[in-house]
């Protein structure tokens, strides 16, 4: 498998986009320091890049790859491996190369000038984030054999995700306003990765408060330990759930 | 070896193979014929577990491929077309196909020699042009020693001197007593090269016996005439059963 991998992974890196990523990553992050001296606010700009780039370019770049090693694929189903192998070590070369060009981008100015807890939790949901977008971005990949469809899905899992299920959860919270809402939210909130990481960072930056009677809600729930590790547990079915869809449907698959 | 029974692949509505039955034993050579879209290529994928059939059971020495890929050591494949990283150079594809079956200590370098893909080493695969790359993919199926070649339209392609050298080395492995499996719609060179004669009619194997077999009920002495008697008899026969 780690044979496998390392022909991936080279092949990632020729392409030179992962360095574009970190290099973007590394300048935004730059410029955020220059901008403000308050390690918050900092962390609360980067977290609106983060929740909106991130998965988008997880998308984008998984799915290009994809079928753009389609025919490394095709080779190695010919050869004495196991399916699922050639499946997994794809997924776990483009995931692993995505996590760290953000660890790279986002960590080196935090370290440089030296943060807090905060941006530990910044860089893992961004590497959560990261997972999930990838492992949602195969599942479109092998649910279709052709490139444009397969782009296409993956970005309405990003544009849904990011933009649609707020404004569904605000027209749910608006119309049955009159309802104690906090739990059905909650479990709202849980189907949506973007969403859940959100709610993590913003409470962990203590302004919860602006969030009103469901921030407090959220804060005695989220906040405490088992609360972090809830939500971070769900996150992690995100990354799990559609990549073990995507490689049964892969071993069933012509090629 | 390879023992195909009541194989079925449907794409869809549409059916590619119909109840296929095959036994191919080892130290035979076998030709696949039929028209284009009759399903050759597709029987090959699915017993490389490529694709998965619909129904039937494909077994290699005794065991269920079905979800089995150890098998595949003892496989080596020439596809139709072939379709490599076109990022990678020549040298490195064949480096990296060795490191993926490290096992084999001893490689066959007979053909690279032969081809001459050594001076070639560092070109890209997306500056091949279509005769180099079926080089390659012989050069690649011939690397292991492999007990089983399937060889989807070898000479496809090929210049008149890299095919001979390519025929000499089927014949040479033929010799050694390995099963040969090849698809070729030029029926003269499947003379030379095989023994058995598969023939294969939308989805369904109409025809397999021995080459000589052919010969002898056809009345011909070469393949491509009794090939087409065989074609017109079985034309023959389907006209009369439609009237009936």
């Amino acid at each position: 498998m780690t044979r496998v991998i390392r022909y991936i992974f080279n092949d990632i890196l020729r392409t030179r986009f992962i360095l574009f990523y970190t290099g973007f990553l590394l300048l935004s992050t730059f410029a955020l320091f220059q901008l403000d001296s308050d390690f918050g606010k900092i962390v609360l700009s980067l977290l609106n890049i983060v929740l909106m780039v991130v998965p988008l370019v997880s998308v984008v770049f998984t799915t290009i790859h994809f079928f753009s090693s389609y025919e490394f694929i095709e080779l190695m189903l010919a050869q004495p491996i196991n399916r699922k192998v050639i499946f997994l070590s794809e997924y776990l070369a483009v995931a692993s190369s995505l996590c760290m060009a953000y660890l790279i981008g986002v960590g080196i100015p935090f370290i440089m000038f030296s943060a807090g807890q905060n941006v530990i939790s910044l860089l893992v949901i961004g590497v959560f984030l990261t997972l999930v977008f990838v492992s949602l971005a195969f599942l479109s990949s092998v649910l279709t054999r052709d490139k444009s469809k397969a782009i296409g899905i993956a970005l309405l899992f990003w544009f849904y995700f990011s933009l649609i299920y707020d404004g569904f959860v605000l027209w749910i919270i608006y119309t049955f306003s009159d309802y104690p809402l906090e739990k059905v939210t909650l479990t709202l909130i849980a189907f949506n990765p973007v969403d859940l990481a959100r709610i993590i960072m913003l409470l962990q930056l203590d302004i919860s408060a602006l969030m009103g009677y469901t921030g407090a809600f959220y804060k005695n729930f989220f906040g405490s330990n088992m609360g972090v590790l809830f939500s971070s547990s769900i996150l992690f079915l995100w990354a799990i759930i559609p990549i073990y869809i995507a490689l049964r449907i892969f071993h069933k698959k012509d090629l | 070896m390879i023992l195909i029974n009541e194989l079925c692949k449907k794409f869809g509505k549409l059916t590619v193979l119909d109840q296929v039955n095959l036994n191919l034993s080892a130290g035979k050579s076998y030709a696949l014929v039929g028209p284009n879209g009759s399903g050759k290529t597709t029987l090959i994928k699915s017993v490389l577990g490529t694709v998965r059939p619909s129904s039937g059971l494909i077994q290699f020495n005794g065991k269920d491929i079905a979800n089995e890929w150890k098998y595949r050591e003892q496989i080596g494949y020439m596809p139709q077309i072939g379709r490599y990283p076109e990022n990678m150079r020549i040298g490195e594809l064949i480096d990296m196909m060795k490191n993926i079956r490290k096992e084999v200590k001893t490689v066959d370098e007979e053909l690279i020699d032969d081809f001459k893909l050594y001076k070639i080493y560092d070109k890209r695969m997306h500056t091949l042009s279509g005769g180099t790359r079926q080089k390659v993919s012989a050069s690649l199926a011939f690397l292991f020693h492999a007990p089983v070649l399937i060889l989807d339209e070898p000479t496809a392609g090929l210049d008149p001197v890299s095919v001979e050298i390519l025929k000499e080395k089927i014949l040479h492995e033929r010799r050694v007593g390995k099963l040969i499996i090849i698809t070729s719609h030029i029926l003269s060179d499947l003379d030379e090269l095989s023994t058995e004669m598969v023939y294969i009619f939308e989805g369904k194997v109409q025809y397999n016996n021995s080459i000589e077999a052919l010969k002898e009920e056809t009345h011909e002495t070469r393949l491509n005439k009794a090939v087409t008697t065989l074609i017109k008899q079985k034309e023959l026969l389907n006209s009369i059963t439609e009237h009936l």
